[in-house]
């Protein structure tokens, strides 16, 4: 069943952003910007950890998830060491997509070749 | 008072200076369009044997430049001055494929309009005896472009229908003092037209104010009617912009729906090659005038040609500041003779 | 040789009129444009999208069954795709995953490593510092600015109502 709520989850946050895209005509970087934003407001609201509870990976995958994270780690960590958490807990809880991100990226960029277009 | 000036933006040329030879270089994908047939050579594939896009534009203006001298049966001494242009910043890939050539060379930036820029400049120095060859010559890259005015080529967006797809290719034309034709004529500068577009995915919408405020000079300054011409050519506006280009010249008493067509409609199969509304670049128009209408004039099919090729004048600074996209449109008249 | 100009008529009445005004072009362009498939594109983005994060939830519910805690299986979910976004970049197929399911393939955490990739590969000509490695943030670097300053501010108004008597 996690299967298809996540299925379902997922393309629905997926489907909004399509949206986004073809009425707003927003660009793909503006819309992971709206998306890491919207993450961390729906989390500070409680909200988005009910839909993760729904959808699993369909809410963790989207980019609202990385929002998600960095808001709760920080609230988190502040909850834990006070004031200090707030510089503390967003990376903290991050940290390993954004490692990966970047190491992965630099090797992935080294050994690809960019091709023209069809 | 200018002899030579007629009306507001035209110039009449006493001196027609001859189309000797012209030479045209495209991509592949470009090479399986509407017009594969006509261009002198396709290349296998866009990076060419280069280590950049933007060394492989150069290697189109390089290898362009020396078909056109063999195709005119020239040599570089015998050159007066090449005028050259592209989309980069800079205009590197013109400076970096002719750096080699030893030839008096004035670079020249507009836009998509640049092949009738340098086409009406390089007319005007012979016509006014300053020279007896010249070269006109401008190209453009899909990929270089892509990465200077949108986005990476890897990067999973799509494209919006009223995109166009930037050409690669490059077209150059030898202009002679002396010759049998076919002879430009006329030729009437554009103005910058503005009507506030912002849409970088919606290049013809930009650009036709422009191309319809030149088409109208043209026929207001030189008295004739659109079917003295057997084919009005617009550079790269596109599906969308043609159509818009057509329906400002309705509103201004203007109908020349019959004979007119536009380069990046014709170089692609819009619906089989995905390249939305057409193509466009410095390269779009250049390839075309060059590889097809030029040799339609030779073999007597066309006799005479109101080419305008038309250009957007924003830079990836000036969007980003959100500024509106300023068009620009240049028409040269050619005949494939003089009576 | 004839003289071209003799033969013409000028004077005749063809001026340029002011047909519209910005406003009035930018609503007939939008009339003249045609609009994305909008329809098809949201199904598409949908399927494609759904599709992404089963991948993910099947890579959660294999690292749940040999009885990882949940903060290590999400973790290297994280980890795994962004792998995986990355290595479809370099091999040249995101872009066209991306070109079908738009949206769908750009707001999972994989179109986030596509972001980071594509233009670093794009710049690798201009240097592995300066080229590659300035350019890998052009378009994540603004997700990262705008995630973290907006998640810091949650945190300071999460202090102050909880703490803050």
């Amino acid at each position: 069943m996690s299967y298809l709520s996540a299925f379902l989850v997922g393309g629905i946050i997926c489907a909004i952003g399509q949206i986004l895209i073809d009425k707003t005509k927003l660009t793909s970087a503006r819309i992971l910007v709206v998306y890491v934003v919207s993450g961390v407001i729906l989390a500070a609201f409680g909200v988005y950890q009910k839909i993760i509870d729904i959808g699993g990976a369909g809410a963790t995958i989207p980019l609202t998830g990385f929002g998600f994270n960095l808001a709760k780690g920080i609230f988190n960590e502040v909850d834990r060491i006070g004031i200090l958490g707030i510089f503390t807990g967003g990376f903290k809880a991050a940290s390993a997509g954004l490692s990966a991100a970047v190491f992965f990226g630099y090797i992935m960029a080294a050994l690809g070749k960019p091709k023209a277009k069809k | 008072m200018a002899e030579k000036h007629i009306g507001k933006q035209t110039v009449a040329l006493k001196n027609p200076p001859t189309i000797k030879a012209t030479a045209s270089i495209v991509g592949p994908k470009e090479g399986r369009g509407e017009l594969k047939q006509c261009f002198d050579l396709i290349i296998p594939d866009e990076l060419w044997g280069e280590s950049s896009w933007e060394k492989a534009e150069s290697k189109l203006v390089r290898e362009a430049f020396a078909k056109l001298l063999q195709n005119a049966k020239l040599s570089n001494d015998k050159i007066d001055f090449i005028l050259a242009g592209d989309l980069l910043n800079q205009c590197i890939a013109a400076s970096y494929g002719l750096r080699e050539t030893n030839v008096p060379f004035l670079g020249l930036y507009g836009a998509c309009s640049t092949m009738a820029e340098s086409m009406s400049i390089g007319s005007m120095l012979i016509d006014g005896g300053f020279a007896d060859n010249v070269v006109c010559l401008t190209s453009s890259h899909f990929c270089s472009a892509e990465r200077q005015f949108r986005f990476p080529l890897e990067l999973g967006s799509q494209r919006t229908p009223t995109a166009q797809w930037t050409v690669t290719g490059s077209g150059a034309v030898a202009l002679a003092s002396q010759g049998t034709g076919p002879y430009i004529r006329n030729i009437t500068v554009g103005k910058i037209n503005d009507l506030g577009i912002t849409d970088i995915n919606n290049m013809g919408a930009a650009m036709a104010p422009a191309a319809a405020d030149t088409i109208l000079t043209h026929f207001a300054d030189t008295g004739l009617v659109p079917e003295y011409y057997d084919l009005i050519v617009t550079g790269d506006l596109g599906k969308i912009g043609k159509k818009l280009c057509l329906d400002i010249l309705r509103m201004n008493g203007l109908n020349i729906e019959a004979n007119y067509n536009d380069c990046g409609v014709m170089i692609f199969n819009l619906n089989e090659q995905d390249t939305h509304a057409g193509g466009s670049g410095c390269g779009c128009s250049a390839a075309v005038f060059a590889g097809h209408i030029y040799k339609e004039m030779m073999k007597g099919n066309l006799k005479r040609v109101l080419f305008i090729a038309t250009g957007a004048l924003m830079s990836p600074v000036s969007l980003q500041q959100k500024e509106s996209i300023p068009g620009i449109a240049h028409a040269v008249s050619i005949h494939r003779s003089l009576d | 040789m004839p003289e071209f100009t003799a033969r013409l008529v000028p004077g005749r009445d063809i001026i340029m009129k002011q047909v519209f005004t910005k406003e009035e072009y930018a609503e007939h362009v939008k009339r003249a444009s045609p609009n994305s498939k909008i329809f098809i594109n949201i199904i598409k983005a949908f399927i494609v999208g759904g599709l992404i994060c089963d991948i993910g939830q099947f890579i959660i519910n294999m690292l749940k069954a040999r009885g990882l805690d949940s903060e290590v299986v999400s973790n290297i979910t994280s980890i795994i795709m962004i792998f995986l976004g990355a290595l479809l970049t370099a091999l040249n197929i995101y872009n066209v995953i991306g070109k079908f399911a738009g949206a769908g393939s750009i707001v999972p955490i994989t179109g986030f490593a596509n972001s980071v990739v594509s233009p670093a590969i794009e710049f690798k000509t201009e240097g592995y510092v300066m080229g590659l490695g300035a350019k890998m943030f052009v378009i994540a670097g603004p997700v990262i600015v705008f995630g973290v300053c907006s998640a810091m501010i949650a945190g300071v108004i999460h202090y102050f109502i909880t703490y803050v008597p």
